[in-house]
């Protein structure tokens, strides 16, 4: 359990700020590496976006949807077999669009197979994509967007390059503008083995970080606040929560990287160099939810697991982001996401703009909200006619919600853009003991880029509280 | 240490990050990664425990020198000739 804020000590090795899965995993490994960690979180549960709320009796996932199978082997090495044993694998993805509507395991086995057979594309051509997307590095060459790597490959078919690209833009929020390796990184990890989740859903999940992390000897203190990381002279000093200062050798800032920079620090530690990258950081674009339980005794058929749908005649990104997108993800949560808990519930993700729900006054927001909410049930329907009269609870969230508790910039669901890598990788050559871990650069958001992160990063931290 | 020691050292952790991992016809001069199919986390991994076990700073730019298991003991050995 958490501990209260008045029963910390005067001094870490380390400080966390932060708790997403970088910063839990970041904790973990430094912990496990025989530092003296503090993790600090500004709410009242662990786990930033790898989240859940309850409503009369359902339990809702808010990012829980889907990772790819490099989460095993991460889960394994750096958490426990507890954590590891209970991820399955998720077998029914559907696409249904204007282009077409076909169920895949997505894995390179069964897309192949679409592609030949499906889509006519020669088999020389797949097995050459998949070869050069499987051989993309981060450091490789970035000026080739994704929409020229889909051009190369297959020049005019809108319909693959929707196949290929659309569940990666509700993944990471990338578009086809976004550097190609961004993209064939992410791509591959999926094309792997396939989408899986986890068994217990994102509250089991948490708990069991929890109980590992203490074990572990990690002090955790929720509803802390960071306001301020201390600099002084170049080095971390310790951060300031509630009015108390508590030092540390390092901190690690598990907040956004422009939070990080224009937020808990004061700019002028930074080069002026460093700064001008930073101001360059562009935030990736923010999420709408709609959220629908179930009635308990009620059932739904099984339609799949994760439905990407839309009605737009092509893939578009822009179109994708509008407020009144015709395009959205159902994750379908059945009674086997918590077995022993006989509910279903589903979420509904769409990419949005802050700015389109930002400014709103609160009449008004509560109206778009509503319309929301409704325009999502008529899309329901049409894979799962009647539902609306088995459904007990309905909920929005808008990027506002996704701002109000992670307090990241502008909302944003998936980090940064490429850029926001290279600043969040070099911060502590600007500030001696100050690393930041989180989603950036896009290959490194979501849950098994977070994790992957975190141990990337406390590696840098575990080397410099030991030089 | 001794070159047999040292090798032996990189297996222990490469056990400890895979217990799958099979050593049987190992050969000691080509990559690791493709015979044990280790990714750049699992090199993450054997740099940080080199650390936590014998104090030793590996920086990014020679992690290359870890590729094979004789490469690994002509870059440790004089790091580790007194452990």
């Amino acid at each position: 359990m958490p501990v209260s804020f008045s029963q910390l000590a005067e001094q870490y090795d380390v400080i966390v700020v932060g708790s997403g899965l970088g910063g839990l995993t970041t904790a973990n490994r430094l912990a496990y590496c025989g530092h003296k960690v503090l993790l600090l979180e500004f709410h009242h549960r662990l786990g930033g976006l790898a989240t859940w709320f309850k409503r009369r009796g359902h339990i809702f996932d808010v990012s829980l949807h889907g990772f790819p199978y490099g989460m095993l082997k991460t889960c394994k090495k750096y958490w426990n077999k507890a954590i590891t044993d209970s991820i399955v694998q998720l077998k029914n993805i559907v696409f249904d669009n204007p282009q077409f509507s076909l169920r895949t395991t997505f894995d390179k086995e069964d897309f192949t197979r679409l592609l030949q057979g499906h889509f006519k594309i020669p088999g020389t051509t797949i097995d050459r994509f998949f070869s050069v997307v499987a051989g993309m590095n981060f450091y490789d060459d970035q000026t080739m967007t994704t929409r020229e790597l889909f051009n190369d490959f297959f020049p005019g078919r809108s319909d693959v390059h929707r196949l290929l690209m659309e569940p990666i833009t509700y993944a990471n929020g990338s578009t086809l503008d976004d550097p190609a390796i961004t993209y064939g990184i992410v791509f591959s990890n999926f094309m792997n083995k396939g989408v899986y989740t986890f068994e217990g859903g994102t509250d089991r999940l948490i708990g069991l970080m929890t109980a590992e992390l203490e074990k572990n000897g990690v002090t955790i203190c929720t509803n802390s606040k960071v306001e301020k990381i201390i600099i002084e002279r170049g080095r971390v000093r310790g951060v300031e929560v509630l009015g108390k200062t508590i030092a540390a050798k390092a901190v690690v800032s598990n907040s956004g990287i422009t939070n990080t920079i224009n937020n808990l620090t004061d700019r002028q530690a930074y080069s002026d160099d460093f700064l001008e990258k930073a101001d360059k950081i562009r935030v990736n674009t923010s999420s709408c939810q709609v959220y629908f339980g179930i009635k308990e005794m009620e059932t739904i058929d099984d339609v799949g697991d994760l439905l990407f749908t839309s009605s737009a005649p092509e893939f578009d990104s822009e179109e994708l982001l509008d407020k009144h997108s015709h395009s959205k993800t159902f994750s379908l949560y059945y009674p086997k996401t918590r077995p022993g808990q006989n509910r279903y519930t589903i979420v509904a993700s769409m990419n949005s703009r802050f700015e389109d729900w930002a400014y709103l006054e609160e009449t008004n927001y509560q109206q778009e909200k509503q319309l929301l909410i409704d325009r999502t049930l008529t899309d329901l329907e049409r894979y799962l006619p009647g539902v609306k009269d088995k459904i007990d609870w309905m909920e929005a969230a808008t990027p506002r919600t996704f701002n109000s508790y992670t307090l990241h910039t502008k909302g944003t669901s998936f980090g940064t853009k490429f850029e926001g890598l290279n600043v969040s990788r070099s911060i502590f050559k600007e500030v001696a003991g100050l690393f930041h871990v989180g989603s950036v650069g896009i290959i490194m958001s979501g849950w098994l880029g977070a994790i992957n992160y975190g141990v990337i990063v406390s590696n840098d931290v575990d080397s410099f509280l030991r030089s | 240490m001794t070159s047999e020691d040292i090798k032996n050292l990189i297996l222990e952790i490469i056990k400890d990050i895979d217990d799958e991992a099979d050593f049987e016809g190992l050969d000691h001069d080509k990559a690791l990664r493709d015979q044990l199919e280790l990714d750049s986390m699992d090199f993450l991994d054997i740099v940080m425990e080199l650390r936590k076990r014998h104090k030793l700073q590996i920086p990014e730019e020679d992690y290359p020198h870890l590729a094979t298991l004789n490469s690994c003991v002509n870059y440790l050995q004089p790091l580790l000739k007194d452990a």
